[in-house]
């Protein structure tokens, strides 16, 4: 019998400040054995467990993206016991990776559509994952036309500027960069991310999802926004985030209704996220 | 299905002669109740109870329970590497566990016996285990278990049906398992199925108590969940706990890691949705944040998200335990009628 409670060992490899308060760290691991990277095969959108022997288990989205091989990528925000160790950590440290766990978004619901993504702070890790994916030479064909917003507090709390900078610049992605207020030297948009929601998205047709990912405030005033451009409950896609321990919906604590945050998600549409208490 | 009748006089050298094969566990005094525990070699069941006070979930589901070790010395070459850790899975038999607990592992294997994922430490105690049950001739004012789907003779999730009968015990082999047991106690006298007839008939009879749940299903989740009895209900809770630490069907846990010196475990210990820090998220907010929430949840989840989910009826067996021990009376019968006779407001 397989234990899914038992985490493989990885190594971190490397490790990134990805924002300027330095409260996010990006953590790049490598699996120690042999065959354990093909068993952790993931799909943009999943999250795993990070598993610090003596420390605890937290649930983190993956960050990296499914066509990125030979390391597993993770951005922490430094927040309670077990993150804050994590931040403590060094290049070389061993720890336990288990995963990946629940779902992802539809992608073959989404193939031949076109996607709006909506993040906002740094709800942006499987957003990231999602965008690579898509971008990836043998999967562009796939999907229609993407439409990115994107927003922080200001420039340097954006995650993954480098990649943003780059896909600024593609003519098959449509960037909508914005932060809450002016700073120097910025270029793209100012002003929250629902707002520039309104002004930049699409409108919505039968062929276009949203993908939205932040902050509840966020998400609170980016539904409406959705709503006024034509978005139908069943074409917005959201990931939801409880408190976990097992992550295979063996513990109880995760649920909303009948469905298990970590095993029947995180992933839902609005509409299924409609029909169930609001215990999240 | 076999049937044997085992003298009583013959009972204890039977059940004794097992223990080189089998643990047995059984009822015995504890306190001022009785309880499961691993019997010592020529303890008898002690059969003399009602029922025992905490469920016999232990025995598949340990209320403290390692699931891993490592060690954080660095010195080691395998440092901070979590490994499984050797346990006993060596053959045991739970003698005389009521029908209703049986059908409760029954049920509760549901959650951990999925087609995604299989909890290996709950399975495999499981399959370690003989169940034999000891049928209900005199249940409790409190029992309510032929209206859960269960009842004073049910079979479900056992392997032996046990019941006395005058100077005798009629056993019934149920599975493989049961006939192994039997087998192996040298019972082998042939018995009578009649005797379990009759007395299901009277044991029935004597249970007053019911539940209505023929409505449950049919309800939205959202109407049930938002309906206005929720704070009635919920108003004298303590969030003590005592109900979901007795209840057979409660299977909710959380995992720890713990630390001596440099040797590591991660272990897993009961939980309760009736505790706060049970969904708190590390930001402090909390999606079930008051008592209401917490209570709701209990009595959803029991009541309409399991109903819903797998099916089977309602995931509560009707043991009694919770009616009995709750400080403040919280009666599961009462809400489970105020929830199946709800009226929804009409749609707008
Ligand atoms: C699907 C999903 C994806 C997520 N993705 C990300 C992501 O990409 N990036 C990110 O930064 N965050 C993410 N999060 C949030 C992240 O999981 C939490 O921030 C993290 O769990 C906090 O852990 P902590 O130990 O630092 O916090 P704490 O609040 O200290 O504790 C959380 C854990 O510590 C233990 N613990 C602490 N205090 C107690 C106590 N009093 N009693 C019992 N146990 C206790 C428990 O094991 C508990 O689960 C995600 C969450 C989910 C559900
Ligand atoms: S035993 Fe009673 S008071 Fe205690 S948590 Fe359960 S319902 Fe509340
Ligand atoms: S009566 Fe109470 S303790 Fe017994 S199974 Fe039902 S909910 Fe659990
Ligand atoms: S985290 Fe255990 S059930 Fe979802």
């Amino acid at each position: 019998m397989e234990n899914p409670y038992l985490p493989y060992p990885v190594r971190i490899d490397d490790i990134e400040v990805a924002t300027e308060d330095k409260s996010l760290k990006t953590f790049k691991f490598v699996f120690l054995n042999e065959g354990d990277e093909e068993k952790f095969a993931y799909q943009a959108g999943q999250f795993a467990e990070l598993s610090i022997p003596g420390v605890g288990e937290i649930p983190i989205g993956i960050a990296s993206s499914p066509v990125e091989k030979g390391f597993v990528k993770f951005t922490v925000f430094k927040s309670g016991v077990v993150t804050t160790h994590l931040h403590q950590m060094k290049v070389g440290d061993v720890m336990g990776l288990r995963g990946p766990l629940g779902n992802w978004y539809p992608w073959d619901t989404l193939e031949g559509k076109n996607i709006l993504i909506i993040g906002g702070g740094f709800a942006f890790t499987t957003l990231r994952s999602s965008i690579v994916y898509m971008l990836d030479p043998a999967n562009r064909s796939k999907f229609g036309n993407i439409d990115v917003v994107y927003g922080a507090r200001t420039p340097g709390m954006l995650l993954y500027k480098d990649e943003l900078v780059e896909w600024e610049k593609r003519d098959d992605i449509n960037m909508h960069l914005t932060i809450d207020t002016e700073a120097p030297n910025w270029d793209y948009n100012v002003g929250f991310t629902p707002t520039i929601t309104e002004q930049k998205a699409p409108q919505a047709d039968a062929d276009t999802y949203a993908i939205v990912c932040g902050p509840p405030i966020m998400i609170r005033f980016t539904l409406p926004v959705l709503e006024n451009l034509g978005y139908k409950n069943d074409r917005i896609i959201l990931s939801l985030e409880n408190r976990m321990k097992c992550g295979i919906g063996m513990c109880g604590r995760c649920n909303i209704g009948k469905e298990l945050v970590c095993k029947d998600g995180p992933v839902f549409t609005l509409e299924d996220i409609n029909l169930t208490p609001k215990e999240y | 299905m076999k049937v044997i009748k085992i003298d009583k006089a013959k009972w204890a050298s039977g059940v004794s002669s097992l223990q080189g094969t089998y643990k047995i566990i059984g009822p015995a005094v504890d306190g001022d109740a009785h309880n499961f525990k691993e019997l010592a070699k020529g303890e008898e069941p002690d059969f003399n109870f009602l029922n025992t006070k905490l469920s016999p979930k232990s025995i598949v589901f340990p209320q403290s329970e390692k699931m891993l070790e490592y060690s954080v010395d660095e010195n080691k070459e395998d440092h901070h590497i979590m490994k499984e850790v050797k346990k006993d899975y060596s053959p045991r038999a739970v003698v005389g566990i009521r029908p209703c607990d049986a059908k409760a592992i029954n049920l509760v294997k549901m959650n951990f016996d999925t087609d995604d994922y299989k909890d290996p430490y709950w399975l495999k105690l499981y399959e370690a285990t003989t169940f034999v049950g000891l049928a209900c001739d005199k249940p409790c004012d409190s029992c309510f278990c032929t209206s859960t789907g269960c009842g004073p003779y049910n079979e479900e999730g056992l392997d032996i049906l046990l019941k006395e009968d005058g100077a005798s015990y009629v056993a019934k082999a149920l599975t493989e398992k049961g006939e192994t047991l039997l087998g192996a106690a040298g019972f082998s006298d042939a018995g009578d199925e009649a005797a379990f007839e009759a007395g299901k008939k009277d044991a029935e009879a004597k249970i007053t108590s019911s539940v209505q749940t023929d409505k449950l299903k049919d309800f939205s989740t959202l109407d049930l969940y938002n309906a206005d009895f929720w704070e009635d209900l919920s108003f004298a809770c303590l969030n003590c706990g005592t109900c979901t630490f007795a209840c057979p069907t409660c299977w909710c846990f959380d995992i720890q890691d713990e630390v001596k010196g440099k040797d590591g475990v991660r272990v897993r210990n009961w939980d309760s949705c009736m505790f706060p820090l049970f969904t708190m998220h590390t930001t402090g907010h909390n999606p079930r944040g008051t008592k209401e929430h917490r209570v709701r949840q209990r009595f959803m989840h029991k009541l309409k998200y399991f109903v819903d989910k797998y099916e089977k009826g309602i995931m509560c067996v009707g043991c009694g335990r919770c009616v009995n021990q709750c400080p403040v009376n919280i009666d599961i019968r009462k809400v489970c009628d105020v929830m199946n006779n709800h009226v929804p407001e009409p749609v707008k």
